[in-house]
């Protein structure tokens, strides 16, 4: 690898570091391993290397093999380039029973790609993973940083479009729900409405 | 101290047991994978679920504490069930290749799934399968078979100390690696093939050479280097199969270094196996008495101490009390163990052992190295040194070359004259020294084997005597590298000239002969043109100028006594055939005092071990650590001020055997391998 591609902290980043090593208590910086990787994932477009392993394992003072377990058992680390957009759909059962099947052909057809690839304009970077903990909305999908639910074949499609013009796109459920509450709104408690507010979540 | 219930029966256990640990003390068996006694609790196999009552389920005993009041149970009909769980588990994935695999017969894998699996498995499904690993010459992986203990990994973090060896990736896909496929670079490294508890690693040397059932096992001591560690040969047909470690609690725990379980290929090559004469400057086979004859010719004419004698780092308390028979018989009292020139002081036996003791290191606070690697010169020292930095907080110094120990150290520099200031009281070390409550000092050849090597060890004595002795503890060591040094200075076989002196006088007319028993590590073409004898093992260095070549046999081939360096004695047992006309050493000596006309008085080993014992009174002492009484010694002098320049050359490579094992030569150059690869990559 030659110099030019060396990896190392952006000064923001170097910050951002310090200030999660800060966190934990003296001589136990290596804790802070899986946000570094994090934030070295971030600064190098999406993946990490062997050598961002090392770099983060000389920072914190702990030897590569252990900065690349972690690196390795966390999905959410990628070894490999990803697209502008990393298209993450959940495909475990509730999902799965909500459909996951069929937004996972939507994205395959309209990308052209199959799961682990990345499109040739390198914009997108289609995968499925386990249960994203958004259940409640499935089936669900992740967008870079974004939860999308109650997709269905026709949205997720339609997100995926305007992603790729470069238009700005809401995240959060799509078939109008109010984030994880009934579909045609409270059901129970309805007549504390209005009230909630004040008396916020003490009751 | 907690009392629990295990089977019915109540045990009392030390705070901080395990229930595994409980239930061993109670006498019951539990199977287990993954718990090693001598590595941190990893708790990941299963395999040990004990019943414990109102405890929901099963329980893992490897990892859970015994507390006061627990009921357990291990032969019920849900652990049996729980255990064969655990195994069809571990089976899901195995690949069931016993025939082709050579941890078949000695797999704990294989026991426990006959002793305590269910016969059948319910999966039908494709087996996942694994790439293989390389991990170097030693270790062989077939990675498919690993079930996921991860001793492997804990042995080389914990106890070796480097830490290259981890589990990438998870679930179904994890898979047990060396840093990036590089080498298992670790002078321990066979140890773990003795810690897998499937054949996922094994020897790459001793692959599918021979079935573990077909060997015969001898117990055996290692040759080495000088700690003596407690072996296991095995051979079949009368040839080492593979060298396996013994257990030893104070001196090598249960591991051995990779030099001491792999050089023994080295004992089939370079092999001298008959007598030969040189005629006209070749070497030609003779027979046993011709030989005797051209020694006899050679040796007339020298008279007394015109006939010295060289004795080798491998030489065992027999062949070397005979050579002192013999060469005192002929009049002369030229016999020089010293091959490194070490100043050693044969006088008093606590200048030079390893007083402390090796399992001794682990009760040390302070311990400082004085041109000593123990990494390379005495690795089994080295772990022990690891232990305690560990498990408590061993702090350690040197006064030396500056080398990786697989530990921290403090380095204060290599001058030699820092032992004088260490003395004075005013250095950080001193005060190093006597902040600690049991320090130490680690006195290496290096050190030693100077011009000033005796002033040397006299100040390493006055340091000693200032901060390290107080009731019974006796901080002093010296640290030897070869086999046979300490017997042989109790046998007293230095001489006033030291080697460089001897080989001086062999240049000078002044020895006209000279015997080498074994003896390699010295620059033999100063023998060019004195009458010499080699007895010994291989065509090494001792061989080149000899003028009669005489074949000995290697501690394998021979029932011998050995004193390490803490001055423990300790017996092997004859475990293979030597090649050819090859004889015991000590018989050699005895044939050759009755042609000399000198005849040894003793017919037997057992006879020559009488008088040896009489002799050496120590040698009757087996398996004890000596506590030799600390008196002075040394000689008064000025300490150079220059850098102790670290001796001893290769690890792999230290003696005739391991320069002549191929698997040795192969460690060599793997290593140099990585470095040019590392500055290829780097520069
Ligand atoms: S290779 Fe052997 S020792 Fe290492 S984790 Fe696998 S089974 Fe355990
Ligand atoms: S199952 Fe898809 S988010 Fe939980
Ligand atoms: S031995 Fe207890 S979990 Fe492995």
């Amino acid at each position: 690898m030659s110099a030019a591609t060396k990896f190392a902290w952006t000064p923001e980043n170097e910050a951002e570091a310090q200030k999660h090593i800060a966190k934990y208590p003296e001589g136990k910086q290596q804790s802070a391993v899986m946000p570094l990787l994090d934030l070295a994932q971030r600064q190098n477009n999406g993946h990490v290397t062997i050598e961002i392993m090392e770099y983060i394992g000389k920072y914190l003072g702990m030897p590569a093999i252990r900065v690349q377990e972690v690196a390795t058992f966390y999905t959410m680390y990628n070894h490999k380039p990803i697209g502008k957009h990393h298209v993450q759909v959940c495909g475990t059962t509730p999902c799965w029973l909500r459909g996951s099947d069929d937004i996972m052909a939507a994205c395959k057809k309209h990308l052209g790609i199959e799961k682990g690839e990345t499109t040739k304009d390198g914009m997108f970077t289609l995968g499925e993973v386990e249960c994203a903990g958004g259940c409640v909305n499935a089936p669900q999908v992740s967008i870079g940083d974004d939860y999308f639910e109650d997709v269905t074949p026709e949205t997720i499609v339609d997100i995926l479009n305007k992603l790729a013009k470069g238009e700005k796109v809401t995240p959060g459920p799509q078939n109008g729900r109010q984030t994880s509450a009934p579909l045609g709104g409270p059901t129970t408690l309805a007549d504390f409405k209005g009230k909630t507010a004040k008396s916020g979540g003490d009751a | 101290m907690p009392t629990l219930t295990i089977n019915g029966t109540e045990v009392t256990v030390d705070a901080g047991k395990s229930v595994l640990q409980a239930c061993e003390q109670a006498g019951v068996d539990v199977p287990r994978f993954c718990y090693h006694e001598r590595l941190s609790i990893a708790g990941n196999c299963r395999m040990c679920l004990v019943e414990m009552e109102r405890s929901p389920k099963p329980i893992a005993s490897c990892a859970m504490p015994a507390g006061d009041g627990m009921v357990i149970h291990t032969d019920t009909e849900l652990v049996k069930k729980s255990r064969e769980g655990v195994m069809e588990f571990m089976l899901l994935n195995h690949p069931l290749d016993c025939p082709i695999c050579d941890q078949g017969g000695e797999c704990e894998l294989q026991d426990q799934s006959v002793a305590f699996g269910s016969g059948d498995g319910r999966f039908s499904e494709n087996k996942r399968a694994v790439e293989d690993k390389n991990m170097g010459p030693l270790v062989a992986t077939t990675m498919t078979r690993c079930i996921h203990c991860m001793r492997c990994i804990r042995f080389s973090d914990e106890i070796a100390g480097v830490e290259i060896m981890g589990a990438i990736g998870r679930g179904d896909h994890t898979e047990v690696v060396t840093y990036l496929d590089g080498l298992l670079d670790t002078e321990l490294s066979g140890n773990v093939i003795d810690l897998c508890p499937v054949g996922a690693l094994t020897s790459k040397p001793y692959a599918f050479t021979a079935r573990s059932w077909e060997l015969k096992r001898h117990p055996s001591i290692d040759v080495m280097d000088a700690v003596g560690s407690n072996i296991e040969v095995d051979t079949r047909d009368g040839a080492v199969m593979r060298v396996l470690p013994r257990l030893h609690e104070d001196i090598n725990e249960e591991w051995i270094s990779d030099k001491t379980r792999f050089a023994y290929d080295g004992l089939k090559k370079r092999r001298l196996d008959r007598p030969y004469v040189r005629k006209a400057g070749k070497f030609e086979e003779a027979t046993w008495g011709e030989a005797f004859a051209a020694i006899k010719t050679g040796l007339k004419g020298a008279k007394g101490n015109e006939i010295a004698a060289l004795v080798g780092d491998t030489a065992d308390m027999e062949s070397m009390f005979a050579l002192k028979g013999l060469m005192n018989s002929l009049g002369s009292q030229r016999i020089e163990a010293r091959q490194d020139g070490a100043a050693l002081d044969a006088k008093i036996r606590a200048s030079y052992l390893m007083n402390t003791g090796i399992k001794g290191i682990e009760d040390a606070d302070y311990l400082l190295l004085i041109g000593c690697n123990p990494r390379s010169e005495a690795v089994m020292v080295n772990a022990r040194i690891r232990k305690g930095t560990v498990k408590n907080g061993l702090k350690v110094g040197r006064i030396g070359a500056v080398a990786d120990l697989t530990y921290t150290v403090e380095d204060f520099g290599d001058d030699a004259s820092l032992v004088k200031a260490a003395k004075g009281g005013r250095h950080e070390i001193s005060k190093a020294l006597k902040a600690a409550s049991k320090p130490m000092i680690i006195v290496g050849q290096a050190a030693l084997a100077r011009e000033d090597g005796a002033a040397i060890l006299k100040m390493a004595h006055d340091l000693a005597d200032k901060y390290c002795i107080s009731e019974g503890w006796n901080g002093f060591n010296i640290l030897h590298t070869a086999a046979s040094r300490v017997g042989a200075l109790d046998l007293g076989l230095t001489t006033e000239e030291g080697i460089k002196g001897l080989l001086k006088s062999a240049k000078t007319g002044d020895v006209k002969a000279m015997f080498l028993l074994g003896a390699d590590e010295f620059d033999s073409s100063t023998l060019a043109d004195t009458f010499t004898v080699y007895m010994g093992t291989h065509g090494d260095e001792g061989v080149k100028h000899a003028d009669v070549i005489l074949p000995g046999v290697t501690y394998t081939e021979k029932a011998g006594t050995y004193i390490n360096t803490e001055g423990r004695v300790q017996q092997a047992e004859k475990a293979s055939v030597a090649p050819g006309d090859a004889r015991e050493d000590w018989t050699i000596l005895r044939a050759l005092s009755d042609i000399v006309g000198e005849t040894l008085p003793y017919n037997t080993l057992s006879e020559l071990r009488i008088a040896l014992n009489e002799a050496v009174p120590e040698t009757a002492t087996l398996d004890t650590l000596p506590e030799a009484d600390w008196s002075d010694f040394g000689t008064d002098g000025d300490i150079a001020k220059t850098p102790i320049v670290p001796i001893g050359g290769n690890f792999y490579q230290t003696n005739p055997i391991a320069r002549a094992s191929d698997v040795m030569a192969e460690c060599v150059s793997v290593r140099e391998g990585a470095t040019e690869e590392a500055t290829g990559t780097n520069g």
